[in-house]
């Protein structure tokens, strides 16, 4: 009989830890009570993005979105929906304000606004299978590469799409690939960063959970253009999930020929190994995750020589994040005019963000660059939760800074946000309201690089414990104002001294939030007052 | 039933030649290592050491490098001796000795039966029960030498009945 109900399943790490996994169960026990299990087909997909809403399911083929599902609602959805063609009303999104209830998913706000790019198959395809990564023109990249293609057609391609890496600098990833393939020495090889370390980003591990092949697609892609045979994906330890289905997936492409000798039948080979890290934030730095894979302490190395020239095993290597290689698929395919129709003049295609914090929508978006944050916090997040006021949002980590309200319309693009004093970064975007007392947020930031601090530069391990000192001295009341200047003295000392990435911009949540905000640190210094309410508790 | 250290360092040694000699495959194995172990023994290391050819100093650096990786096996009860003021004053040297003594281990170290492990916290909060210390969740306040020991005896024979 053939398949009528298609049922999506969000099997991404935050909606398996919501519960799932035991929806998925009791609704395979449904199914079995009422013998109709040969006419649903479960796919388990990765993240869609709305992780606020887990565990979610989207039925197919009327496109009807349940959200925040309980192992006792597979019940009504088999014997309602399946059977009876009735919708389940209360499992259904309603929306904030009027409180109107959404039936399909592409008609929530959440997900009109966006623009999937890397995050295309997340959500729709099982991320284990081969036959629907292909089915959703996957490897169709690589076959008009090795058959269409010259290595320098690939990179002029890459190159005119203006597509910069999504890491945190922003490098123009076609350049960047072409110092790569210029480079001389015979042994080349070809990185994927997904060390990534930023608290509150997890858009990497979303691509790598729920379309693992589009990296690996892209790598081979990446080896074929800058003339390498061998690549690493490096993955952190905290991420088994994208692990197993990393290693899945490369099993697969291996017993398929893509990955290995001959790929196409063509003459070129390539092939791909996982490396695991072992926990340490640093190594998300591009020398340091070099020495990782080397199987050394992973502390940085001063740049230059850059990884182009001088890289792993003292090679020649091309290093990208996972969101920039998912881009590259499409860009092959669709051509780099598309993609540089979309976003600004200087930052072209999309941007996936991490919307956490003070916001209703919590979750994955990704959107053309250029996107304001007003339209970010208000009509994608949904707003603040309790109506509460907008203070401002950090962007880009530990490595980033503040945006606050007064410039809520600057548009999210490399420049505007570089004005600023910020970063785009990885895309960690975390919204503040009046609850967020701005010194401790600087400290909650500054004692994680410090904490992560490799120790090998005096200017990150000696400069970033001072700072951290005299911030737990402005948030118990115990700092002169004088230490303000001093606070930005160092700052600067170490964005100028620092070895690596990671150092050079450890001190920027502080100068950000003393650049906007710079009141409220004096109000602790002075007055010994918190207006968020965060520091002094233990007097009250 | 839990195999022995030694057919576990037998079951690395397999897994060691699965990788080529040298560093490069380093934290590939260590993490072998502590899949199998729970955490890398000393004798794993020079096992590591022999079949790669890295020196014992560069692996330990690489270790104590990551988070990830453990030198100390994880215990079954963990041991929190508070060292603040109040309890300092009271003699929390001495409850701390005692336990060092009795466990015949250092803080941060496990015990060879794998029972114990002592930390030294900073405050726990119950300075009017000074000296305090915890076994997981649970407070112990107002100790002497004769009551750790006995707390320390009690657990002892709560796992041995959990054996049975």
């Amino acid at each position: 009989m053939a398949k009528i109900y298609n049922l999506l399943l969000c099997a991404g790490a935050s909606c398996i830890s919501s519960g799932g996994y035991s929806f998925r169960d009791k609704l395979v026990e449904e199914l079995k009570k009422h013998n109709i299990e040969n006419m649903v087909n479960i796919v388990e997909t990765g993240c869609v993005g709305i992780c606020e809403l887990g565990p979610v399911v989207i039925v197919y083929p009327d496109g009807v979105f349940y959200k925040k599902l309980k192992p006792e609602d597979a019940k009504d959805i088999v014997e309602e929906h399946l059977l009876k063609g009735r919708v389940v009303g209360r499992l259904l999104y309603k929306e904030k304000d009027s409180e109107k209830i959404v039936q399909q998913a592409s008609q929530i706000p959440f997900f009109q606004k966006q623009l999937k790019i890397v995050l295309r198959n997340c959500g729709i395809i099982n991320p284990e299978s081969l036959e629907e990564y292909i089915g959703k023109d996957g490897y169709s990249a690589l076959a008009k590469v090795l058959t269409e293609m010259k290595p320098e057609d690939v990179i002029k391609e890459i190159k005119d799409s203006g597509l910069r890496g999504r890491g945190g600098a922003g490098f123009p990833t076609g350049l960047k690939w072409e110092l790569v393939r210029n480079s001389k020495g015979g042994e080349k090889y070809v990185i994927c960063n997904a060390d990534e370390g930023d608290p509150g980003a997890f858009m990497d591990r979303s691509v790598l959970e729920g379309d693992p092949f589009s990296v690996i697609e892209a790598m081979t892609i990446a080896g074929y253009a800058v003339g390498a045979k061998q690549g690493y994906i490096y993955v952190r330890a905290e991420y088994p999930l994208a692990i197993k289905r990393l290693r899945s997936a490369i099993k697969k492409a291996y017993e398929e020929n893509l990955l290995g000798k001959n790929i196409f039948g063509q003459n070129f080979d390539f092939d791909l190994e996982i490396r695991v890290g072992a926990g340490a934030f640093v190594c998300g730095e591009e020398t340091a995750l070099m020495h990782s894979v080397e199987g050394q302490r992973g502390t940085p190395s001063p740049k230059p020589p850059f990884p182009a020239d001088r890289g792993l095993f003292g090679k020649p290597t091309l290093i990208n994040n996972v969101e920039t290689y998912a881009n590259v698929c499409q860009i092959i395919l669709k051509g780099s005019k598309w993609f540089s129709s979309i976003g600004t003049e200087k930052s072209k295609g999309t941007k996936v963000f991490a919307l956490a914090g003070a916001i209703n929508n919590t979750g994955l978006v990704e959107v053309p660059m250029g996107t304001t944050l007003k339209e970010m916090v208000y009509e994608i997040g949904g707003g603040l939760p309790n109506d509460k006021k907008f203070k401002a949002a950090q962007i880009g980590g530990p490595s980033g800074g503040c945006i606050p309200e007064e410039y809520i319309d600057t548009p999210l693009d490399y420049e505007s946000v570089k004005k600023l004093g910020t970063i785009i970064g990885s895309g960690g975007l975390i919204v503040m309201s009046e609850d967020t007392c701005m010194v401790d947020l600087a400290k909650y930031f500054l004692e994680f690089t410090q904490d992560e601090s490799c120790g090998k530069c005096p200017s990150c391990r000696i400069g970033t414990k001072k700072m951290l000192e005299i911030l737990n001295r402005i948030s118990k009341g115990r700092a002169k104002v004088e230490e303000l200047d001093l606070l930005i003295h160092l700052g600067e000392q170490i964005s100028k001294t620092a070895l690596c990435g990671l150092g050079q911009t450890a001190p920027n949540p502080v100068l950000s939030t003393l650049k906007y905000f710079k009141d409220e640190y004096l109000e602790h210094i002075n007055e010994k007052k918190c207006r968020a309410g965060v520091c002094f508790k233990k007097k009250k | 039933m839990k195999l022995k250290k030694e057919e576990l360092l037998e079951q690395l040694k397999e897994e060691i030649k699965k990788h080529p000699k040298g560093q490069k495959d380093l934290i590939e194995v260590l993490h072998k290592t502590q899949e199998l172990f729970g955490y890398i023994p000393q004798e794993a290391i020079s096992l590591i050491s022999k079949e790669l050819g890295v020196y014992r100093s560069v692996i330990y650096g690489v270790i104590t490098f990551y988070h990830f990786f453990t030198l100390q096996p994880p215990s079954k009860y963990n041991v929190k001796v508070c060292l603040g003021t109040a309890c300092y004053v009271k003699g929390a040297d001495k409850i701390l000795n005692t336990l060092k003594r009795e466990l015949n281990v250092e803080l941060e170290q496990t015990t060879e039966d794998g029972l114990f492990k002592i930390q030294g916290a900073r405050c726990l909060g119950a300075c009017g029960l000074a000296p305090v210390m915890m076994v997981d969740e649970e407070v112990y306040g107002k100790l002497t030498e004769d009551k750790v020991i006995q707390i320390i005896n009690e657990y002892r024979e709560k796992a041995s009945e959990e054996v049975k």
